[in-house]
């Protein structure tokens, strides 16, 4: 009896790769993430240039396809001569780290809290709900910017607010899971048994929302970069010599009249990443969970 | 199922009884974002740094301390914050010598014309767009319209904003690159800061024509010969626009957000960017009322679109 209260729900005996192949696998924006991930991870080392050099000489140069472009560089120059795509591949690991961090901190600490809303209910389930809809009552951009005001702007700030506008997410749905979860026999079972607390939420209840939790995670990649490079083309995210895309687009803006390219690439750069995680986490919550379509 | 003669009365009960309930989490929020902002300028050390210039007199610095109470607890001196705030009084804005609150009231007309622009901008291209993938499902326009959605929602606003510019304003030199004063100045911050909502309001119309196109009353429709541009157009749009309509304020407030950055783009006089620019120039008692009163707005439109449900639809009922 208490042996099978604490097994976990059999899974169908199929690997996991095997439950997920052939149902639409979107392997175009797999290879494209993972081409930004090795962007990331490399940086310097795969760029043809370097991103911070300077070569006014070859200032202003256009994309190769057209009549003036070279292909020494590939995507043009800005205004200081500095090779764009280095810099759009040097500017990956600032989008990419901050998703990371969003998945990681957001994820962990919205989730705990989301679960200990829903567990319990009652007093401590209303207080973490009306925390959460003060979160969400202060608009992402105009918090980072009291933010920016009072700390200064720098990758901690982006980091910073990106984890205090992003729990509230996961709070509210790993909350909503919870609530139907602990209802469930085995959780039941599991209390009499013995089990702690700690036992029912880590081995009995985690291992039931890490869907939720992946396809949320999935779901925010694009917001967060987006998120990122907004902040960054205010200037109060990233600040140089780092480079990102939201950087380098605040700065072009300066000479868009000059080099149509120098706009257009790390937006284009921005765009296809978001569109990626965007399809993967797409497909990601079909498969686990085709019901909930809206998440 | 209840009687129906008592129906009415008990309904206005659970009706009063929620919409109570909603304000006060309304009103909760608020004074919860009131104290978030507050204790954020208070976590930096000495608040003074934020809300006067560095050149200023060691008396004021003494003065403003005492009016403000900072040698007292914080919970303390949060009460006196949210008195003043109450009676209008957020502190002077010092790079313009003139109070904080009215610095930013005289731009909240701007940003509010911009994102309403921005909200009839999205409208108009969800609901042809929601309506058409609904009634050819399948078709190339609904794939198109998923792609476009797609798109939508991986493009950050300020850069439709930008590759605006480059195209209309620079390469075909037929709509101003920023500024205001005319109808064509509101045109590409409209398209900009409404793009976004787009794809997910053409979720919506979509999702809603196809429950409204399958129901009994539109095959009635069908059966005595009615036409069919007739019944898509008028009867199922009608009812289908409910949960878009409902929903507005929900992108109203997001419009809100979003024009922070987008106002930046276009020199747009709004609150966003006066708040922007505040947080440049250090002028802390501006960025503080500027985030508040969009907070405000933002836990308003979408407590309306909460309330809203019942007068738009007297088939949803408020008990749970």
């Amino acid at each position: 009896m208490t042996a099978d209260a604490t097994v976990a729900p059999t899974l169908p005996p199929r690997g996991l790769l095997t439950r997920l192949r052939g149902r639409g696998m979107p392997w175009i924006s797999m290879v494209i993430l993972a081409l930004v991930v090795i962007a990331a991870a490399f940086g310097e080392n795969v760029a043809p240039h370097d991103p911070n050099g300077l070569n006014l000489a070859a200032a202003f140069r256009p994309p190769v396809w057209e009549p003036k472009g070279e292909w020494a560089y590939l995507l043009g120059t800005d205004n200081l001569g500095r090779d764009i795509l280095s810099r759009i591949i040097a500017g990956a690991r600032v989008s990419l780290v901050s998703a990371l961090y969003a998945i990681v901190f957001a994820g962990a600490i919205g989730g705990l809290i989301g679960m200990i809303s829903g567990y319990f209910g009652g007093v401590v389930d209303a207080i973490i709900m009306r925390l959460v809809d003060i979160q969400m009552s202060i608009p992402a951009l105009a918090l980072a910017l009291v933010i920016a005001a009072v700390f200064g702007a720098d990758f901690d700030t982006v980091v910073i607010v990106i984890i205090v506008t992003y729990w509230t997410w996961y709070a509210r749905i790993v909350r909503g899971e919870i609530l139907s979860l602990k209802e469930r026999d085995y959780v039941a079972l599991a209390k009499v048994a013995g089990c702690g607390t700690a036992t029912i939420f880590f081995r009995h209840l985690l291992p039931n929302i890490m869907n939720t939790l992946l396809v949320l995670a999935t779901l925010q990649v694009g917001q967060v970069i987006i998120f990122e490079a907004s902040l960054s083309f205010l200037g109060l995210g990233i600040q140089a010599p780092d480079v990102s895309w939201g950087l380098m687009l605040s700065d072009a803006r300066n000479y868009i009249t000059n080099a149509w390219w120098a706009i257009t690439m790390p937006g284009i750069a921005i765009m296809i990443t978001c569109l990626s995680a965007n399809m993967i986490g797409d497909w990601l919550r079909d498969t686990f969970d085709p019901k909930r379509r809206q998440l | 199922m209840r009687p129906s003669g008592t129906f009415p009365r008990e309904w206005g009960k659970v009706v009063t009884g929620y919409f109570l309930r909603r304000v006060l989490q309304g009103l909760i929020s608020i004074v919860g974002a009131s104290i978030v902002i507050f204790f954020i300028s208070r976590l930096s050390g000495d608040p003074i740094v934020l809300l006067l210039p560095t050149e200023a007199p060691p008396a004021l610095i003494e003065q403003v301390r005492q009016e403000m109470g900072l040698n007292e607890p914080v919970w303390k001196q949060y009460l006196i914050f949210a008195g003043k705030a109450l009676g209008g009084d957020f502190g002077k804005s010092y790079r313009w010598q003139a109070p904080a609150l009215e610095l930013v009231l005289d731009r909240l007309p701007a940003t509010i014309g911009l994102a309403l622009a921005a909200l009839a901008f999205s409208i108009l291209l969800a609901v042809p767009f929601g309506v058409l993938s609904a009634v050819y499902r399948g078709s190339l326009i609904d794939t198109l319209g998923k792609g476009f959605a797609m798109l939508g929602q991986a493009m950050p606003n300020f850069w439709v904003g930008l590759l605006l510019v480059l195209i209309f304003a620079i390469h075909l030199d037929v709509l101003p690159a920023y500024g205001t004063g005319s109808a064509a100045h509101v045109l590409m911050p409209a398209i900009a800061l409404g793009w976004y909502p787009v794809a997910a309001q053409t979720r919506i119309v979509r999702s809603a024509m196809l429950d409204v196109l399958d129901s009994d009353y539109i095959r009635m429709g069908r059966a005595v010969g009615a036409s069919e541009r007739v019944l898509v157009w008028k009867y199922a749009l009608r009812n289908a626009a409910i949960p878009l309509v409902t929903i507005l304020g929900v992108y109203f407030a997001a419009m809100l957000g979003g024009a922070f950055v987008v106002e930046t783009v276009f020199a747009w006089p709004g609150v966003g960017r006066t708040v922007v620019e505040a947080v440049f120039s250090r002028d802390f008692p501006v960025v503080q009322v500027g985030v508040l009163l969009t907070s405000i707005l933002f836990v308003t439109s979408n407590l309306l679109v909460d309330l809203s449900y019942g007068f738009i639809d007297p088939r949803i009922r408020y008990d749970r």
